[in-house]
């Protein structure tokens, strides 16, 4: 079944003159963790707020749990759970006020629902009597979390709540959203971190407010797998400018230790770029043929889309 | 052998019984594109004040560009450029007033001020949005001009605080370039992130545990020695059983 259905919403600001979402449509199935992709300023967040009924968008239409976002926006703001980017708890009030108030709101009581956010509200318990914004980052993040838990939401609604989150928490971050679906709780989350797509059961890579891509992360990497070649050398700042100079390179970005790199004809170009590199003088080069991963795909994709705009 | 540009020996922060910054030790180069890595809450931003001037240790030795943390930190301020996602410009300032502002800040003289700001706009192909307010520009542009502003001032030491959070992958590659540019005329780049790829642009990384570094090298030596894929799966590694978050 599809909880959240979005059709050819068209969004701008400032008298028409920023387009923050050019026609995006979306079908979110009912259980799945949803994925949407993109850097700052894609349009990620103006879709949060529509679906949590805060903007109206200029034209097109969403559909949440078969309610309208704007018609029906009193019932859909009691299903679903929205954690902006910005935090936005009472800073004034304690861990603990911060949850009550949001319970009492909800008509709830924070006894009632305790199991659903138990093994979050743990790790911030000893700081109950703290307030808000006097936490640090992550145990904001977590407050957040669970104030938008705390009615038992259908959908959860999560903008970027890894951004800034180091390694260690941000897997952590995952595995709990991992727990929640599996209570059956649709959840939308945004990430400007490419290596979160494999934690999504879909991914939709949006940028400028244009969807690129929506797929199952296997699936977008079957239908985008262009020839790709790794290829590094210890004197990498000359690499790099070498193999960006090589007339058949269509792309050369650094990953990491390595480069990675396209071209015009795949792996006859690769050879030649090889025979160009040694000319060059460049010696010790490893290079493979390799299959793009999710941030290849994306790059390839915002320059496509580029290059449809200019 | 040229000076190290900046020396951490035994440097040590505590804020009463919380020990912030545990004996860090390190030298970092002239050119040298130094990550400091670790988890939230580790230290990291302590120790990055203590490096910037704007936060006393407690104890151990600590110089930058010459400078010495405890007695001469208004000299270091000078001799410092530093960025972070959080503060960079002005908002409600023009591409250009903010060049200025901050050039003026740093006592970079009229006349040459006013050469370097439309060297600058040229060199960054800003010359149509140069009178543009900065907030109506996307955050990529924000952060090349915000880097570029903070070394504007030739400065020996830029301290780069996460840069390129949130910016979409090409940009962030774009990002490095100009890291790299700046590292080789000479200028030190000491530089936080999240991205584990990133780490890899550097020349040497430490990662940093509960207020002190655990380990420090370059990042191919890293991978070897925890045997590691990437600097993603080493920072896993190290981090993981961190008892201090934040």
């Amino acid at each position: 079944m599809a909880e959240v259905i979005i059709k050819n919403i068209v969004k701008t600001y400032t008298n028409a003159s920023v387009l923050a979402l050019n026609n995006v449509s979306l079908t979110i199935a009912s259980g799945e963790l949803f994925g949407l992709i993109g850097p700052d300023g894609a349009g990620k967040t103006t879709l949060f707020r529509i679906l949590a009924t805060l903007l109206i968008p200029d034209s097109g239409s969403a559909k949440v749990s078969g309610f309208d976002t704007i018609k029906d926006y009193q019932a859909i703001r009691k299903i679903v759970g929205y954690m902006p980017g910005k935090f936005s708890l009472y800073q004034d009030l304690t861990v603990e006020e911060n949850l009550n108030f949001f319970a009492t709101v909800f008509n709830t009581s924070l006894e009632k629902n305790q199991y659903l956010i138990d093994e979050i509200y743990s790790q911030i318990a000893p700081f109950k009597k703290r307030l808000a914004g006097k936490l640090s980052g992550g145990m904001k993040q977590k407050l957040a979390l669970c104030c938008a838990l705390i009615h038992e939401p259908r959908i959860l609604l999560l903008d970027e709540p890894t951004t800034g989150v180091d390694p260690v928490s941000r897997k952590e971050f995952w595995d709990m959203l991992d727990r929640l679906k599996n209570r059956g709780i649709t959840i939308i989350v945004s990430t400007p971190y490419m290596d979160e797509a494999s934690r999504c059961d879909r991914i939709a890579l949006i940028q400028k407010g244009k969807i690129l891509e929506v797929e199952t992360l296997e699936n977008i990497k079957l239908k985008h797998n262009n020839p790709l070649f790794a290829v590094q050398s210890p004197n990498r700042h000359t690499l790099i400018a070498e193999i960006r100079s090589f007339k058949n390179t269509k792309s050369c970005f650094a990953f990491g230790e390595t480069n990675h790199v396209s071209f015009v004809n795949g792996i006859d170009d690769f050879e030649l770029l090889k025979e160009y590199l040694k000319e060059k003088g460049l010696t010790d080069i490893v290079s493979s043929q390799i299959a793009p991963g999710i941030e290849d795909i994306f790059i390839q994709l915002i320059l496509e889309n580029e290059a449809i705009n200019a | 052998m040229p000076e190290p540009v900046i020396v951490a020996n035994l440097l040590t922060k505590k804020f009463g019984d919380f020990v912030a910054v545990d004996a860090i030790t390190f030298k970092i180069d002239a050119g040298e594109i130094f990550g400091f890595l670790g988890a939230n809450g580790a230290g990291k931003t302590t120790a990055m004040k203590i490096l910037c001037g704007l936060l006393s240790p407690s104890s151990g030795q600590a110089s930058v560009a010459g400078f010495d943390v405890y007695k001469q930190n208004e000299e270091i301020k000078k001799h410092i450029g530093y960025m972070s996602q959080k503060f960079s410009l002005y908002e409600n300032l023009t591409v250009k007033e903010n060049i200025r502002f901050f050039g003026g800040i740093y006592g970079i003289r009229r006349k040459e001020l006013y050469e370097k700001t439309d060297d600058l706009i040229f060199r960054l192909g800003l010359e149509k949005e140069s009178n543009k307010l900065v907030r109506t520009l996307p955050l990529g542009w924000k952060q090349k001009i915000a880097f570029s502003v903070a070394i504007l001032h030739e400065p020996k030491v830029v301290f780069l605080d996460e840069p390129t959070g949130g910016v979409d992958p090409i940009t962030r590659r774009q990002f490095w370039d100009m890291i790299y540019e700046a590292a080789s005329r000479g200028i030190t780049i000491f530089v936080t992130t999240h991205y584990m790829d990133e780490a890899e642009y550097c020349d040497r990384v430490s990662i940093m545990v509960d207020g002190a570094i655990v380990a420090l090298d370059k990042p191919s030596e890293m991978k070897r020695k925890f045997e590691g894929k990437d600097m993603d799966a080493v920072f896993l590694q190290l981090a993981r059983n961190a008892k201090r978050s934040d």
